[in-house]
C-alpha cells in the first residue's frame, strides 16, 4: 500500500511535467493544425535558461527558505518570458513564412528547428550533463518514524511545489481559454481561422500569442525537471517532448484538458510500471497503452470535437 | 454621381481566375442609409465581387474605396482582413453559412466584439484577473448580444452549440454576429437563401430594421427576386462580369438588358427592344 501510494506521488509530479509540455503541443495543433516538434527542445531551452539563471544569481540550498522561494518564483517568471520569446522566434523564422504552403512544409522545418535548438544548445552549452545541486530538500514521510524494514512513503516539498504551480497554472490557463476574449479569439481560429479574420481577429498575432503561452509552460515544465532531477543535458527535450506528444494524442489531440489528462496518465502509467516491473520497459509501457487507446479512441480520450479546444 | 453619401464606392473593379474575367470593370456606389442589391444570373460575378469587396479576394485592379461616417476613407483592397471589420466598419455574412459550430450562440457574438474586449482586457491580463474595466467591457458586450439575440429571437439558445441551430436560425445569428461588429456596411451573401417566405419576410422586416434604426447600409446578394424587389432602395446588375444595369427597382424591372440577361434574348434583339421603348408611346398608340 505505502509502495503504491509512493507511486502514485511520483507519478502525479511527473504526469505534471508531461502535460505542462502537452499543453503547447496541443494548443498549437489547435489552432494551426501542425506539430510543432520543436516543442520538445522549447522545453529543454526553457530548462537550460533556468539553470544559467540559478546560476547567474548564485541561488544556493545554504539560502533562508523564504528567500529562496522568492529567487526561485523570479527565475520561473524570468525563465519563462525568456523562453516565451524563443517560442516567438521559432513561430515567427521557421511556421509563418510557409503558412498557406503545403501541409508538410512546416512539418519539415520543425524537426529542422529541433535539431537547431538541440544543436545550438549543443554547441553553445557542451555536450556534457549539467548537474544542479538539489535546492528544495526535505518533505513528509508516512509513517514519520518507521519501523525497521517499514516501507515509508515520502512526499518531498519539490513534489508538492510542483503539483500545485501545475494545477494553479493549469486552471488559469484554462480560464484563459474559456474566459477571455484573446481564448475566444482563439478557439474561433482553430475553428475558421479566415472567418475570424473578417470579425476583427488579428490571426497571426493570435498564432504568436499562442506560441508564446506554450512556449511559457514548457519553461515551467524544463525548471521543474531541472530542480526535480538536478541534472539536464541538451537531448532532454526530445524523449520529454515524444512523451507529451504521446500524452497530448492520448489525451485527444487539440482538447486543452485531454492534454492534461493524458500528461497525467503518461506519468502514471510511467511510474506503476517501474515500480512494480521493470524500469526498463516504461516507454514500451507508455506507448503500449497510447497504442492500445488509439485502436479503440481513434481520435483520443477526450478528442471529441464538442470538447473545449485551443 | 453625389460621392458625399456614398459610403462605398467601387471603381474599375477586375478580377481574374487564370483565364477567366469573373468581374470586368465593374464600378458602383452604395449609397449611405440604402439596402442595395447586387443581382444577376448564377456565374454573372456576384460573389466575385462581393468577396472583393469584403476583403477575401485580393483584385487584380480597380478601387474599392469606403468612406466612414467620421470622415476617415479606407481602400479596402489595400487593408489586411481582419482591418476592414475592425477599421474600415464592412461586415459580411457568407451563402455557406461560416458560424463557430463547436462555439455557442454567445460566445460566437462575443468574438465578433474582439476588437473593443482585447482592448480592454490589458493585454489578456486584466481580464485573466476580472480587472473592473475589463468586467464592464465584458458587461456591455454581452448586453449587445443580448439586444441582438433578441431581435433575432434566439434569447433562449444563447448556451448551446451554433451547430445545434437550424438553417434559418443560423443564418439569422450570423447576420446578428456580423452587427456585433459594429458596421456602417453590412455585406449579405443570399441571406434568404433556403428560407421559406415566411422566414424571408421576418427578414425583409429585420433588414430595415437594420438600415433605419442602426443607419447601417447595406449591400446584398440576393436570387429571391421577391426580397430583392421588396426591400431594395437600389440595384447593381451584373452580367458575366459586366454592369449592365444600375438604378431604383422600377428601372432595373424595365431595363430591357436585364430582361435580356435573365430571359437570354440575342444582343440585336436587345437593340430592338430599345428602340422600341424610346419610341415606346407612338408604338402603343398605333396598336390601338
Amino acid at each position: 500500500m505505502e509502495y503504491f501510494l509512493q507511486q502514485l506521488i511520483n507519478g502525479i509530479t511527473l504526469g505534471s511535467i508531461y502535460g505542462l509540455i502537452a499543453i503547447g503541443y496541443t494548443m498549437v495543433y489547435g489552432i494551426i493544425g501542425m506539430i510543432n516538434f520543436a516543442h520538445g527542445d522549447i522545453f529543454m531551452v526553457g530548462s537550460f535558461i533556468a539553470l544559467a539563471l540559478i546560476l547567474m544569481l548564485g541561488v544556493a540550498a545554504s539560502a533562508p527558505m523564504a528567500i529562496l522561494l522568492v529567487a526561485l518564483l523570479g527565475v520561473l517568471a524570468l525563465s519563462m518570458a525568456l523562453t516565451a520569446v524563443w517560442g516567438w522566434a521559432v513561430e515567427r523564422l521557421a511556421y509563418r513564412p510557409l503558412r498557406g504552403s503545403f501541409r508538410l512544409a512546416p512539418l519539415i522545418t520543425a524537426i529542422g528547428m529541433s535539431l537547431a535548438l538541440q544543436n545550438f544548445v549543443q554547441i553553445a552549452q557542451g555536450a556534457r550533463n549539467k548537474p544542479l545541486e538539489p535546492l528544495i530538500s526535505g518533505g513528509f514521510s508516512f509513517p514519520a518514524n518507521p519501523a525497521p524494514g517499514q516501507f515509508s512513503v515520502q512526499l518531498s516539498y519539490m513534489q508538492i511545489g510542483i503539483v500545485v504551480t501545475t494545477v494553479a497554472l493549469m486552471v488559469g490557463f484554462s480560464l484563459l481559454i474559456s474566459r477571455t476574449a484573446l481564448g475566444r479569439a482563439q478557439r474561433a481560429c482553430e475553428q475558421d481561422r479566415k472567418m475570424a479574420s473578417l470579425l476583427g481577429v488579428d490571426v497571426d498575432k493570435t498564432i504568436s500569442v499562442t506560441f508564446v503561452t506554450g512556449a511559457a509552460l514548457a519553461a515551467v515544465a524544463g525548471m521543474f525537471f531541472l530542480l526535480y532531477y538536478g541534472v539536464i543535458d541538451f537531448f532532454i527535450g526530445f524523449v520529454a517532448g515524444v512523451k507529451a506528444f504521446t500524452a497530448a494524442v492520448l489525451g485527444g489531440i487539440g482538447s486543452l484538458p485531454g492534454a492534461m489528462l493524458g500528461g497525467l496518465l503518461i506519468g502514471l502509467i510511467e511510474a506503476f510500471w517501474s515500480g512494480y516491473f521493470s524500469s526498463d520497459y516504461k516507454d514500451v509501457a507508455a506507448f503500449s497503452i497510447l497504442v492500445i487507446v488509439l485502436i479503440f479512441m481513434p481520435s483520443g480520450l477526450l478528442g471529441r470535437p464538442e470538447i473545449e479546444k485551443v | 454621381m453625389s460621392a458625399a453619401n456614398a459610403i462605398l464606392t467601387v471603381e474599375r473593379l477586375t478580377m481574374r481566375f487564370g483565364g477567366l474575367v469573373a468581374v470586368d470593370d465593374v464600378s458602383f456606389e452604395v449609397k449611405r442609409d440604402d439596402i442595395t442589391a447586387v443581382i444577376g444570373p448564377n456565374g454573372a460575378g456576384k460573389t466575385t465581387m462581393f468577396n472583393c469587396v469584403t476583403g477575401f479576394y485580393k483584385p487584380n485592379a480597380g478601387r474599392i474605396a469606403v468612406a466612414r461616417r467620421d470622415g476617415r476613407d479606407y481602400l479596402l483592397e489595400r487593408l489586411p482582413d481582419y482591418r476592414i471589420t475592425r477599421e474600415a466598419g464592412v461586415a459580411r455574412t457568407f451563402q455557406n453559412i461560416r458560424l463557430f459550430g463547436g462555439m455557442t450562440v454567445l460566445e460566437n457574438l462575443m468574438v465578433a466584439q474582439h476588437t473593443v474586449l482585447m482592448d480592454a482586457s490589458t493585454f489578456t491580463i486584466g481580464g485573466l484577473l476580472g480587472l473592473p474595466s475589463f468586467r464592464k467591457a465584458e458587461a456591455e458586450a454581452i448586453e449587445k448580444a443580448a439586444y441582438w439575440l433578441e431581435k433575432i429571437d434566439l434569447t433562449p439558445r444563447a448556451d448551446d452549440p451554433a451547430a445545434d441551430l437550424s438553417y434559418g436560425e443560423q443564418r439569422r445569428l450570423e447576420i446578428a454576429r456580423a452587427m456585433c461588429t459594429g458596421p456602417e456596411l453590412l455585406c449579405l451573401d443570399e441571406p434568404a437563401a433556403g428560407m421559406n417566405p415566411r422566414e424571408s419576410a421576418e427578414l425583409n422586416t429585420l433588414l430595415r430594421f437594420i438600415r433605419d434604426d442602426h443607419k447601417t447600409s447595406i449591400l446584398l446578394i440576393e436570387h429571391d427576386m421577391g426580397v430583392v424587389m421588396d426591400i431594395s432602395d437600389h440595384i447593381v446588375v451584373l452580367d458575366y462580369g459586366r454592369k449592365i444595369s444600375d438604378g431604383d427597382v422600377d428601372f432595373v424591372r424595365n431595363d430591357p438588358h436585364v430582361i435580356a440577361a435573365y430571359l437570354g434574348v440575342e444582343e440585336d434583339e436587345i437593340d430592338e427592344a430599345e428602340a422600341l421603348a424610346e419610341s415606346g408611346g407612338a408604338v402603343a398608340e398605333t396598336a390601338s
